[in-house]
């Protein structure tokens, strides 16, 4: 066997291990964020006062899950040489090897493309204009343009993930009213100490980066202090919507026991000094963040039980 | 070099081929699905031009 002959084998061989599968370009699509769009899309379209058919319901919720899937491969294909670089993201399809950049790049153009069609179509032209406008947002506002370069990214950043409650109202309703801007505003106003809390026990990864993280740029206790603002005026905005249109007394009671955790939480967090952290491995700031991903279903997912049970002439005062 | 039926690229990219084709059956019964929901609800109306033709 000659050298050329080894050499074409061992590259053969090295091939088809990375050949991507199928389960590698569903990957692009960030399913477990998908999955967040997916549930706040639903709560949002149930809980308008607006009957949808089921299977237009479903086509709905699906376009937006797909929506959001896209703007996650588009961000992939751009994020790609930091992806590289940071712990949680170098197994990504693309840093991995597995996927092509261009390869990401068309596959979120088709599926934007298609998701914005099929949802003006499912439902109305309202939510299609709304879901291109999120995924413009979240790709070329935030991806482009803010993560790099400033450290308020999450926070403006995060109006992409909480627009898809309104996205799921309008499609059902076709109009727009306060409610569904309550249930942005719950998103829009967790993101920062959810992400801020991760910087805190993900530390070098943004830091290697380059990525412009308040951690990296106000340091660490500025940071603490952030997480403790956002999560005093996220508390406020939170038991307020209890007394809104979308909420009710099984709302207020989830919200009060749940911002009262995470207070007490954020609070901890703030008292902490580095020594602190680094002696029980960010423990507080770790539970920290498992909390604020339960807060974020449980008060969405009380927004739906009130929701259901105003079918049974229950929920809402 | 003409690629046969039973080539090892199609075993290899099997699971792949059958994803993208569950995908557009997937996507072939929405349509379907969408249609009949759109044109039997009660908002649907035939344009006037239709109905004379």
């Amino acid at each position: 066997m000659s050298d050329a002959s080894i050499n074409a084998s061992t590259v053969n061989a090295q091939t088809r291990a990375d050949e991507a599968s199928f389960g590698d370009y569903f990957a692009l699509l960030k399913p477990r964020v998908m999955s967040l769009v997916v549930f706040t899309a639903l709560v949002g379209l149930l809980a308008a006062p607006v009957p949808v058919h089921p299977f237009v319901g479903f086509c709905a919720i699906l376009f937006i899950a797909i929506g959001g899937g896209a703007s996650g491969a588009l961000n992939m294909w751009w994020d790609a040489d930091i992806d590289k670089v940071m712990k949680r993201t170098k197994g990504r399809p693309i840093p991995s090897g597995k996927v092509e950049e261009g390869e990401a790049l068309a596959l979120g153009l088709a599926l934007s493309g298609m998701s914005v069609m099929m949802l003006a179509l499912a439902t109305n032209i309202f939510a299609g204009a709304f879901l291109a406008f999120t995924i413009f947002f979240y790709v070329v506002i935030y991806t482009m343009w803010l993560k790099r370069s400033t450290p308020q990214n999450i926070v403006i950043g995060g109006a992409a993930g909480a627009f898809p409650p309104v996205i799921g109202w309008v499609a059902a309703t076709g109009s727009m009213s306060i409610e569904p801007w309550l249930m942005f505003a719950l998103t829009f106003m967790w993101t920062p100490p959810h992400f801020w809390a991760l910087a805190l026990f993900m530390r070098s990864d943004y830091d290697d980066a380059g990525v412009p993280m308040l951690t990296v740029t106000h340091g660490r206790k500025a940071t603490r202090t952030h997480i403790l603002v956002y999560t005093v005026l996220l508390a406020l905005l939170a038991i307020g919507t209890a007394f809104s249109g979308i909420g009710g007394p099984v709302y207020l009671v989830v919200a009060v026991v749940l911002n009262a955790l995470f207070l007490r939480g954020a609070w901890k967090i703030s008292r902490r000094t580095e020594e602190d952290a680094e002696a029980d491995n960010f423990k507080v700031e770790r539970s920290f963040f498992k909390l604020s991903l339960l807060y974020l279903f449980l008060h969405f997912g009380a927004i739906l039980v009130e929701a259901l049970l105003k079918n049974y002439g229950l929920g809402g005062w | 070099m003409s690629l046969r039926k039973s080539h090892e690229l199609h075993q290899r990219r099997f699971s792949r081929n059958l994803g993208v084709g569950l995908t557009l059956a997937a996507f072939i019964v929405i349509i379907f699905g969408l249609t009949i929901v759109k044109v039997s609800g009660t908002d649907f109306t035939v344009p006037t031009s239709e109905v004379q033709n």
